[in-house]
């Protein structure tokens, strides 16, 4: 891993939001385990990971809402503990599984939060932005699991944020939801905001991240924009097969197929990443001919994060 | 209200106002969220009233009440039930052996008459009115036997409004209430609120923490009026119970007393993380008051060397302030230590409240 400058030297311009050495422990739990991390102006910065990493820590720690047993962070060219009220009207937080009161309309909880702060587009304006105007009369209790995410983000846009944090925008959303959040954050971007996220799903860090720092027991294993991690894996496809009798075939056997990079055994299928399929599957079956062997299951698919991951760690992302 | 230019360049009044200050869009929010709520309401407007109600009727100043006499059954009980029939305050029935001690436990009857020479009564004298029923029946048999009374006296009966136990009663049925109020009112919105990761939402903002608490108790101040006007009116239509002090200082002492008992129901929400926990808190903060502060019965009742501590109580001083005001007529002066009690208890427990709270 590359040795950053320390965290005071950094230009504000150029990081939104910096760490170095930071660490929690909950009892003997370590959650955060020494992470470095510098979040560029107006990127979007993703924390990817699975449940249990130490995401949602490492960002409550950046948004100020946890202490940190070791470790300095730097937000805003700011600090915690000697800026919070400047910080704070300069940051949008969401939270993971916030409730709004069932019983306030979703205009009367954005004008609450708005109150809060010393300037941000109106009421109307907000609304309008994560398109709930047509829901602003409504109780909190009548919305839809999308509306309370756009809410959650509404509440975090309305004093116009520099920076954003977004804790699992879109976990238990529908496909359309979470299009839809997708596209209200490129807006955001657009007018120049920097956003951090943490998700466990690798398509949203790939569709909305310029860059994405790879998660593990509270380590940073992986950092770099999708395209370059996914390129670290010198492979632009993966196979993945498992055989009708449950055996395994040889992993030296399969290193020596043509355009074949790495294998991966998990749960008695086998995964190959390969460079070019035209050439790596032929070669596959005719093995598999020679060996008299016929497949259950044959799938190959792009490389994707999920398979950076794989390949540091030797599990899924979403093993549960 | 706003007014903001439309596209096509007319004026339009901005359908929605501005935002006010922080505070008052917290104490909206909060008074909001009450209203909307309607078991809330039923618990802080129709129950004070109901029980009321019902401790007025149970209670109710019993004025020729009779007493209630059995005569256990054996020679002579016939001749007895007779002869104490013949006053008008005592109504006398046989009783059989088996029937007749279950029938003095319940409160059927006050004495039981064992016939013979001479008669013995069987009562409790731990009851008044068993006492009471004892002397009737003793009486009205001793003159049978052919007792003289050496003189008749004259009677006055009292019936002053504001000497009855209802007029007693009401005092401390607002205190009480102002208490329940302000515990479960702004115990269970904060620790929902903590529950669901809300209080931590808000810690993320740049929201004034004090404003927040401070919003609590003044939503509660909204509803206070309407509470404590509830229960008085009731009292005055239905018991006729008025005031003899000042209205105004009626109303000033409950408006201390839910900021009193707003702060110390912040200071029980503060820490905890279930509502459970937070119920049982509550219940442990309030118990002792409603047993020990007087407001079914006089806590002059309790051992002298329990006084001090009884009347540094928030709810003792509440109680006692509401007491000298109505029932005495007593003005600020003569309630001054009550005052200063509730004051103390207001800015400690606010204190410790905003330095304790658990906001994660």
């Amino acid at each position: 891993m590359c040795h950053n400058p320390p965290v005071g030297n950094s230009d504000a311009q150029l990081n939104a939001a910096s760490c170095r050495g930071l660490q929690k422990r909950y009892g003997k739990v370590v959650a955060v385990d020494g992470l470095d991390l510098d979040v560029r102006t107006g990127e979007c910065f993703g924390l990817l990971g699975p449940n249990g990493a130490g995401k949602t820590t490492t960002i409550e720690i950046l948004e100020g809402l946890l202490n940190p047993d070791a470790g300095e962070v730097e937000i805003l060219g700011l600090r915690w503990g000697i800026d919070d009220r400047a910080l704070r009207q300069r940051l949008g937080i969401q939270l993971q599984d916030t409730q709004f009161s069932d019983k306030l309309t979703v205009a009367e909880v954005v004008r609450l939060f708005r109150s809060f702060y010393r300037r941000g587009p109106s009421v109307d304006d907000v609304l309008a932005m994560v398109e709930l105007d047509s829901k602003r009369a409504s109780w909190v209790s009548k919305l839809s699991g999308g509306q309370r995410q756009r809410l959650a983000v509404a509440c975090a846009l309305v004093n116009e944020p520099d920076l954003l944090f977004l804790d699992e925008p879109t976990t238990g959303l529908d496909p359309q939801s979470r299009r839809q959040l997708w596209s209200l954050l490129g807006q955001f971007r657009q007018r120049g905001g920097t956003i951090v996220l943490t998700t466990h799903y690798m398509d949203e860090a790939e569709t909305l991240c310029d860059r994405v720092g790879i998660v593990d027991h509270g380590r940073l294993i992986a950092l770099g924009t999708p395209r370059d991690l996914i390129a670290t894996l010198g492979a632009e496809h993966v196979i993945e097969f498992e055989l009708a009798d449950g055996a395994l075939l040889e992993t030296e056997t399969l290193k020596q197929l043509p355009g074949v990079q790495d294998v991966r055994r998990l749960n008695g299928s086998t995964s190959l990443q390969v460079s070019e399929l035209h050439t790596a599957v032929p070669a596959l079956l005719a093995e598999l001919e020679r060996e008299h062997r016929s497949l259950s299951r044959f799938a190959t698919h792009h490389a994707t994060l999920e398979d950076v991951f794989v390949a540091h760690t030797g599990r899924h992302l979403r093993d549960e | 209200m706003s007014l903001s230019l439309t596209p096509d360049g007319t004026c339009a009044m901005s359908n929605r106002r501005p935002t006010y200050h922080p505070l008052v869009e917290l104490v909206l929010a909060r008074v909001r969220e009450f209203v909307r709520e309607p078991e809330a309401v039923f618990w802080v407007l129709v129950f004070p009233i109901v029980l009321a109600f019902a401790l007025g009727i149970a209670f109710r100043t019993k004025s020729d009440e009779p007493v209630y006499a059995g005569v256990l059954a054996g020679q002579g009980s016939a001749e007895i039930v007779a002869g104490l029939g013949t006053s008008s305050g005592i109504r006398a029935r046989i009783v059989q052996p088996e029937q007749a001690d279950r029938a003095l436990r319940d409160g059927e009857v006050q004495v039981i008459i064992l016939p013979g020479t001479p008669v013995a009564y069987r009562f409790d004298p731990t009851r008044p009115e068993s006492r009471l029923a004892r002397l009737a029946v003793d009486g009205q048999l001793q003159r049978l036997a052919g007792r003289t009374d050496r003189f008749t006296a004259a009677e006055q009966p009292l019936q002053v409004v504001g000497a009855r136990y209802i007029d007693w009663l009401i005092p401390g049925l607002l205190g009480m209430n102002i208490m329940g109020t302000g515990l479960w009112g702004i115990g269970f919105a904060i620790v929902w609120a903590r529950t669901k990761n809300l209080l931590k939402r808000f810690a993320a903002t740049p929201m004034s923490r004090s404003h927040y608490l401070l919003a609590h108790i003044l939503a509660r101040m909204v509803f206070l009026g309407i509470e404590v006007g509830a229960l008085l009116i009731f009292a005055w239509l239905v018991f006729s119970v008025s005031s003899r002090g000042s209205l105004l200082l009626v109303a000033a002492v409950a408006v201390l007393g839910a900021l009193t008992f707003g702060g110390i129901g912040l200071l029980v929400a503060s820490r905890a993380r279930t509502v459970e926990a937070v119920s049982g808190w509550m219940n442990a903060v309030m118990l002792p008051m409603w047993v020990l502060s007087g407001v079914f019965f006089s806590s002059a009742n309790f051992p002298a060397v329990t006084q001090p501590f009884i009347h540094a109580l928030p709810l003792t001083a509440l109680n006692d302030a509401f007491r000298a005001v109505m029932l005495d007529g007593a003005s600020v002066p003569a309630i001054a230590g009550e005052l200063l009690t509730l004051c103390a208890w207001t800015v400690v427990s606010f204190g410790i409240a905003l330095r304790v709270f658990r906001w994660k």
